[in-house]
């Protein structure tokens, strides 16, 4: 069917093409999706803050309490992954369950547990920042940045 | 009190992250929402931006990771008040370093104890 | 000279039809609940199947298939001659395991969804060409192995896309002999491979539609036969979505939508909740076709069926470097004559 035909051409029908694609698919119910990411995301971070709020009670300093319950979270995460529940949040609740800091931990923990058959090494050790390592990178990478252009204007 | 503001600006956080998975174009993965939100998250907070936002919500704006990104940036620069250009590189991952270790040794952990589910 | 079996552009005939002498389809879980259950040979109570991986569970899955299959056909293992078989693991790997366990000759595959049809095509050519009497075309795939090498870890939280496809964990195993009773394969049209630049690897189903669509209607030019010959056309795993796609397609290339046109994709988890744009994977259409398709035609409630498995020949490689998605679909007129 395509002897013949210019590039031009082509093109054009592949554009058709996308463009019927884009009409018959189906849309992604973004309201639903919304509401659940509001109300799974801020469930998590009033959870992180009850947390916060009993530790700075007991005497602990803030910023300290602070990297307490940034491990508390990342603990929860990875257990809630580990037995298999965290996936079955994150179905429904979308960026409610990525963008808080268990979502973080939910992505270093699925990496390590699928490549556990591999091996230790190669598998869960290589692997374990398969996702995570980009956001590691990048997060550095500005932070360093941030750090050289205040050294400049200080 | 606290606990309202936490709910919605840690919601609205994840709000803008469904948002860019859903409006944008297909192939944005939780893996590209991650790095936006900790890179967004330093730049916000190194042009004092996330600073607020963390005094009205404290965990609503601490535990998305954008606030991972404004620690790394407050490390930084807290770094560089303290030990100069060594503090760039020292003072972002120093601030974070408890959560990235626990990240990291949770994570694998959790790959001795448990297998992947069905 | 021209060859003596080769029909139009893209097809050839059979001049002694090649009979499924016997077939058979195990299934995971999930396939299980759905609306087929009685017609699968076996349906699985989890996913690893006693073993101690996914890979394992699926190359297991792929070799009692095969031999269930000839066991079906009143033959033993040892009576094969040849496997054609693939899957959508890297290197292929669930289909070479399985031939080491069978200790049948072997040849391996790689046609991604396509597999059951590329797979019986050849089987049926070597038959109708006298090279053999005994072949077997297999082809498998599971959800876990698929889902970790294409997508994401399977623990990971991910919102999955309303146009996104459940690969299935299922195998489907068919013999092939030149004579005895049983359906018949009467011709087939090889397709092209056709890119009309979907890049979306959730939305599979608009990649490979255009394919089944020129397959199709190259088919029909070829053998010249009418749009109503079939009772049942029936694509791979184009899934909702681009089962739609390709029916609008069949409208535009002036194919009379046929009445009877269903997908795989659709049927395999009809009626189950939650199921997106239906079912996807080697494992898909091949367990249609040695389950629910076949029993029917052996009942003859269907006597003229055009096999379209359908496949996308993409890998998680160029996905990364943004090429899109080329897919092409296989065609095989399987008759009750």
């Amino acid at each position: 069917m395509d002897e013949g035909k210019s590039e031009e051409l082509k093109a054009a029908e592949k554009k058709e093409y996308q463009n019927l694609v884009n009409q018959v698919k189906p849309k992604p119910s973004v309201l639903a999706n919304c509401l659940w990411a509001f109300v799974v995301g801020g469930l998590i971070c009033v959870i992180a803050q009850m947390i916060l709020n009993y530790l700075v009670s007991k005497g602990m300093s803030k910023s300290d309490a602070g990297s307490a319950v940034a491990v508390i979270m990342v603990f929860l995460g990875a257990l809630l992954t580990g037995i298999g529940i965290y996936d079955k949040i994150g179905e429904k609740a979308g960026a409610g369950s990525i963008v808080p800091i268990t979502g973080f931990s939910n992505v270093i923990v699925a990496s390590a547990l699928e490549f556990k058959r591999e091996g230790y090494i190669f598998g869960v050790g290589a692997r374990i920042f398969s996702i995570a390592g980009p956001t590691l990178l990048f997060g550095f990478t500005a932070s360093v940045l941030i750090g050289l252009i205040s050294y400049w204007f200080r | 009190m606290s606990y309202l503001m936490a709910f919605i600006i840690g919601g609205i956080l994840c709000v803008i992250g469904q948002l860019a998975m859903d409006l944008t174009k297909p192939g944005i993965t939780p893996g590209h929402i991650l790095v936006g939100f900790i890179t967004g998250g330093a730049i916000l907070s190194a042009v004092g931006l996330y600073q607020p936002l963390v005094d009205i919500s404290g965990a609503g704006a601490t535990i998305p990771l954008s606030g991972f990104g404004h620690s790394l940036a407050q490390g930084a620069i807290a770094g560089v008040k303290e030990k100069g250009l060594l503090g760039a590189f020292s003072g972002g991952v120093a601030a974070t370093a408890a959560g990235i270790t626990a990240a990291i040794v949770f994570g694998y952990l959790a790959a001795v104890i448990f297998n992947p589910k069905d | 000279m021209t060859a003596a079996r080769k029909i139009g552009q893209q097809s050839v005939k059979f001049s002694n039809p090649p009979v499924i002498s016997g077939w058979a389809a195990i299934v995971g879980p999930k396939e299980g609940q759905g609306p087929w259950a009685k017609d699968f040979d076996k349906i699985l109570d989890d996913y690893l199947y006693g073993q101690s991986s996914w890979e394992k569970a699926e190359n297991i899955i792929l070799q009692e298939t095969v031999q269930t299959a000839v066991a079906k056909a009143g033959l033993d293992t040892t009576e094969a001659e040849l496997l054609l078989a693939g899957d959508l693991l890297n290197q292929i790997i669930s289909a070479n395991y399985a031939a080491r366990e069978l200790a049948i000759p072997f040849l391996g595959l790689y046609g991604a969804c396509s597999t059951m049809a590329e797979s019986l095509l050849l089987a049926a050519m070597m038959i109708d060409a006298g090279f053999f009497e005994r072949v077997v075309a297999a082809t498998c795939s599971h959800h876990y192995t698929a889902e970790r090498q294409y997508r994401a870890p399977v623990e990971q939280g991910v919102q999955p896309s309303p146009s996104s496809q459940w690969t299935a964990t299922a195998s489907g195993a068919i013999l092939v002999q030149p004579g005895g009773s049983g359906p018949r394969i009467t011709c087939a049209t090889i397709g092209k491979v056709v890119d009309m630049g979907v890049t979306d690897s959730a939305n599979m189903g608009a990649a490979m539609a255009p394919a089944a669509g020129s397959t199709i209607k190259a088919h029909f030019e070829d053998t010249g036969r009418a749009t109503d010959y079939y009772d049942l056309v029936v694509t791979g795993d184009l899934g909702a979505v681009g089962m739609n796609l390709a029916s609008q397609s069949f409208i535009q290339q002036g194919l009379v939508p046929p009445p009877a046109y269903s997908d795989c994709g659709v049927l395999l988890y009809d009626g189950l909740p939650d199921i997106k744009a239906g079912a996807s994977g080697c494992g898909c259409s091949a367990a249609m076709l040695c389950g629910p398709l076949l029993k029917k035609m052996s009942r003859g409630e269907i006597n003229r069926l055009l096999f379209v498995a359908t496949g996308a020949l993409m890998s998680p490689t160029s996905t990364f470097q943004g090429e899109s998605i080329p897919g092409i679909a296989h065609a095989l007129a399987i008759e009750n004559i």
